[in-house]
């Protein structure tokens, strides 16, 4: 840490160039320093009574090897030998790091005063530029909570409560910096579609105005696709292009049923790839989501009643799953005590009013993986994949459960709560 | 207006007179046996094999099978496999849509939360749903006294007056004085509020001070009425408060605002509970020590705000540690009476006793409340507010399956327009969940 202060303190910035250099040096000297650190737990060998591999059904007696960061082998204790020289842990039930599908954390802060909330600019209803990975504090004691309970990755950035309020990314919990916790910087736009955003803008003040405002926006933006090289950049309309060609989702949170059916209704016009949100009266529409393919991020299953989601159920993240939707689960955004939720707490409250079991550790692990499009490099324990890996003293989902090690690209980074 | 009139009407009254009573005298007067259960009593050891036995509202045996004579008029209901513990109890909630003080004073102990409760509010149901049968329901923590507390059982009645629970019926009382101190009755601006901690000590000290001369004067007057002086609603419940017979309870998260509630207590000599006392860990010692006890909360992760960045799993074992007495409450909203016994299981996942857990939920509430000669436990003579689990109670698994208040049953899960008000759904609830507390933050 010395030596990266001596560098940013230095005056060697003079131009781009240098700092470009000087940047390239220090990513260098980090990651000496990073791989150099951990070379006690390089190669480490996890025994399970259960593992849960969400590929496959758990393994009884199970073996996870890990080397360099990356899972080596996954199968049972008879059939994988562990090597002299791992390091040996031991858990009642081993599982994929969870995924937190949508948060907040790292632009909201844990003391929830104006200085450590950046997950809402209200200076406009609709700023699709603003970058998440420009926000985000990778030190923020809410993302160690989050790790320290057993979630490795988050899909986190702008909040709901404008009709744009910006763009998402998906971090790991691990590192102190962004570039060290970064998988994704640009994943999704975060929209609303509800009575949330006339409270915190003076227009739109209806549900029809924003929407009109919005569709107004993507017009733009097609006309922008279409535009000649010599147009002068707009930042708002580059991100707007890229969730026309598909890059990147649109994460709309909507609650009410008819919200949901506008976000719906958007997706048909404008063509672009869409992770319903929040989505508390989903089970009045379920056959239009399902038709029209869409993920749901379903909404905290503990949600507190009020406002548009006040007729959210416990049911419905397994009501969504048995009609063959895929259902992820998220921590969402609180405005207050607590500032922010834990998934598998939210994920055992479905499974405890009729989810199934194994579909809902599926759904905190690799269906989360895959519609967040990192399923090549984590969301189950398989060979080749990074090692992001939680070893629980019990049953992750019962209150009384604790996760006794995280692991995150192979390194131990959390002994417990 | 139609409804109105269809509600006086003498006809309705005639109903009443033909239908409800004597379906209420019949399940009161008739002893109900509930036997194959494991039953968890709280303050003796669990029953695997069990036998509970109640009648006109009241426990009238418990004990193993082997033990217990069931009277031969019984209605014997089999529970076997369930597990059967007392109604929970919760020291610390803001459900049924009442307020409390308003703007013009920091500090109102003539207001009463009782005469704003909306006592069909769809919050009782969820209480119910959670196993939630006697509640304190508090005005917020906004001011530094925002005004009188009420001790309700949330069975299902049209009136406040049904659903009260009194402390001590000789003296009417049946609630406590909500305070508190910290940040959330700080504003800025001046006026009526205190802009710092010391200030707002000093406002709540001063009005004690004028409680002590007011006494004098009373006790002066030696019951001439010619002596009294006026009649005065602020006075009259602070001696209340200085006379023990009103318990204060007093909102404090920050460990020096915990030792500052103490010293108060301490020099007015008036008994108090601390509530939520997110830094309680910190000073576990201090507060065993002073014997006051302590109504906690426990929450998913700690933030939101500036106080409560310190909560964590671990406050409830710290002050079982320390031999501090404490309990658990929802703070409905801020955690949901449907999940009161998630509360403690994360006690438990921090190393909490089981049976302090159990205690904190149920009898340690009532203590707090001077209402543990009525609920908490399951024991001969007590009220009959229990539930009945499928399963371990402090497993997420479980759920609670009935709810009985005073011999009723006042919630089933298996009946449909019940089991609604558990999980939710379309049209349930009204959205009268978010009262006291602004859930939404700005956004």
């Amino acid at each position: 840490m010395k030596l990266l202060k001596h560098f940013s303190t230095s005056k060697i910035f003079k131009d781009s160039t240098m700092i470009s250099l000087t940047t390239r040096l220090i990513v260098s000297f980090a990651f000496l320093l990073c791989s150099a650190l951990p070379a006690l737990a390089q190669q480490i060998a996890i025994k399970g009574e259960t593992v849960y591999t969400s590929a496959g059904d758990p393994i009884t007696n199970g073996v996870v090897l890990i080397s360099d960061g990356t899972i080596e082998r996954v199968g049972p204790e008879s059939s994988v030998r562990i090597p002299s020289g791992y390091e040996v842990h031991e858990a009642a039930v081993v599982t994929p790091g969870f995924i937190d599908a949508h948060s907040v954390v790292g632009l909201a802060g844990i003391f929830n005063v104006d200085s450590d909330q950046d997950q809402l600019e209200l200076s406009s209803a609709l700023q699709p530029e603003l970058r998440a990975i420009d926000a985000y504090n990778a030190r923020e004691e809410l993302v160690k909570v989050l790790r320290d309970r057993g979630v490795t990755a988050v899909h986190t950035g702008h909040g709901p409560g404008a009709v744009i309020s910006g763009q998402t990314m998906i971090v790991k919990t691990a590192g102190t910096t962004i570039g060290e916790s970064l998988v994704d910087s640009t994943t999704a736009l975060a929209m609303t579609i509800g009575s949330g955003v006339r409270s915190n803008f003076d227009s739109p003040g209806t549900r029809a105005k924003a929407v009109a405002m919005l569709r107004q926006q993507l017009i733009s933006a097609q006309e922008y696709m279409e535009g000649g090289d010599d147009q002068s950049r707009d930042l708002g309309k580059e991100a707007l292009v890229k969730l026309l060609n598909g890059e990147i989702y649109a994460l709309i949170t909507a609650h009410k049923s008819y919200d949901i059916m506008t976000a719906l209704r958007l997706q048909e016009e404008f063509g672009f790839r869409l992770l319903l949100d929040g989505a508390a009266e989903a089970y009045l529409v379920m056959d239009e989501i399902k038709e029209a393919g869409v993920p749901v991020i379903i909404h905290p299953t503990m949600m507190r009643l009020y406002g548009d989601g006040e007729h959210a159920s416990f049911e419905t993240a397994g009501k969504l799953a048995d009609a063959g939707i895929t259902v992820l689960f998220q921590s969402g955004y609180e405005g207050y005590v607590p500032k922010t939720r834990v998934v598998h707490f939210e994920a055992a409250i479905a499974v405890a009013n009729g989810m199934d079991y194994n579909q809902a550790m599926n759904a905190l692990t690799i269906d989360a993986a895959r519609v967040l499009g990192i399923d090549d490099q984590t969301g189950s324990l398989e060979s080749g994949k990074q090692a992001d890996v939680v070893l629980f003293n019990g049953d992750p989902f019962e209150y009384t459960t604790t996760a006794d090690r995280v692991i995150i690209n192979g390194q131990v980074v959390s002994n417990g709560e | 207006m139609n409804h109105h009139r269809f509600l006086n009407s003498p006809l309705l009254i005639v109903l009443f007179l033909v239908l409800a009573l004597p379906i209420r005298s019949a399940a009161q007067d008739q002893p109900v046996a509930f036997t194959g259960a494991e039953i968890i009593p709280v303050t003796g050891d669990p029953v695997s094999d069990g036998v509970l036995i109640i009648r006109n509202g009241k426990i009238t045996d418990i004990g193993p099978a082997s033990s217990v004579n069931i009277p031969r008029n019984a209605e014997t209901i089999d529970v076997t496999g369930q597990v059967i513990m007392p109604g929970l109890v919760d020291s610390h909630s803001h459900i049924g849509e009442g307020d409390g003080g308003d703007r013009s004073s920091a500090l109102h102990p003539d207001v009463r939360i009782m005469d704003t409760i909306n006592p069909t509010s769809d919050s009782f149901k969820r209480a119910l749903s959670g196993g939630v049968t006697t509640v304190n329901i508090m005005p917020g923590s906004g001011h530094l006294m925002s005004g009188q507390t009420v001790y309700v059982k949330t069975k299902s009645a049209n009136t406040i007056e049904d659903m009260l629970v009194y402390s001590d019926e000789e003296n009417n009382i049946y609630g406590g004085l909500k305070m508190a101190n910290g940040t959330n009755s700080i504003r800025s601006g001046g006026g009526a509020f205190p802009g710092t901690r010391a200030r707002s000590a000093a406002l709540v000290r001063n009005l004690y001070i004028q409680a002590l001369e007011y006494r004098a004067k009373v006790e002066a007057a030696d019951g001439n009425e010619d002596e009294m002086p006026p009649r005065d609603l602020d006075m009259e419940t602070l001696l209340e408060v200085l006379d023990g017979k009103r318990i204060v309870h007093n909102h404090t998260h920050r460990h020096d605002d915990i030792l500052t509630s103490i010293r108060l207590a301490d020099e007015f000599g008036y008994r108090m509970v601390l509530h939520h006392v997110s830094e309680g860990g910190e000073v576990a010692n201090e507060i065993a020590e002073s014997g006051y006890p302590a109504s906690i909360i426990v929450l998913d992760s700690p933030g939101g705000k500036h106080e409560a960045v310190n909560i964590d799993y671990e406050v409830g074992r710290e002050l079982e540690e320390a031999g501090a007495d404490f309990a658990y409450h929802t703070d409905d909203p801020i955690t949901d009476s449907r999940l009161f016994l998630r509360s403690g299981g994360f006690g438990i996942r921090a190393g909490m006793s089981r049976q302090k857990a159990l205690e904190a939920l149920t009898i340690a509430n009532a203590r707090m409340m001077d209402l543990d000669h009525r609920v908490g436990s399951l024991e001969k003579g007590k009220d009959a507010d229990f539930i009945i689990l499928n399963g371990d109670p402090f497993s997420v698994y479980t759920q609670v399956q009935q709810t009985w208040i005073d011999g009723q049953k006042e919630w089933d899960r298996s009946n449909p327009d019940d089991k609604k008000y558990g999980v939710g759904g379309e049209d349930v609830f009204s959205g009268s969940n978010n009262h006291v507390h602004d859930l939404s933050g700005g956004n």
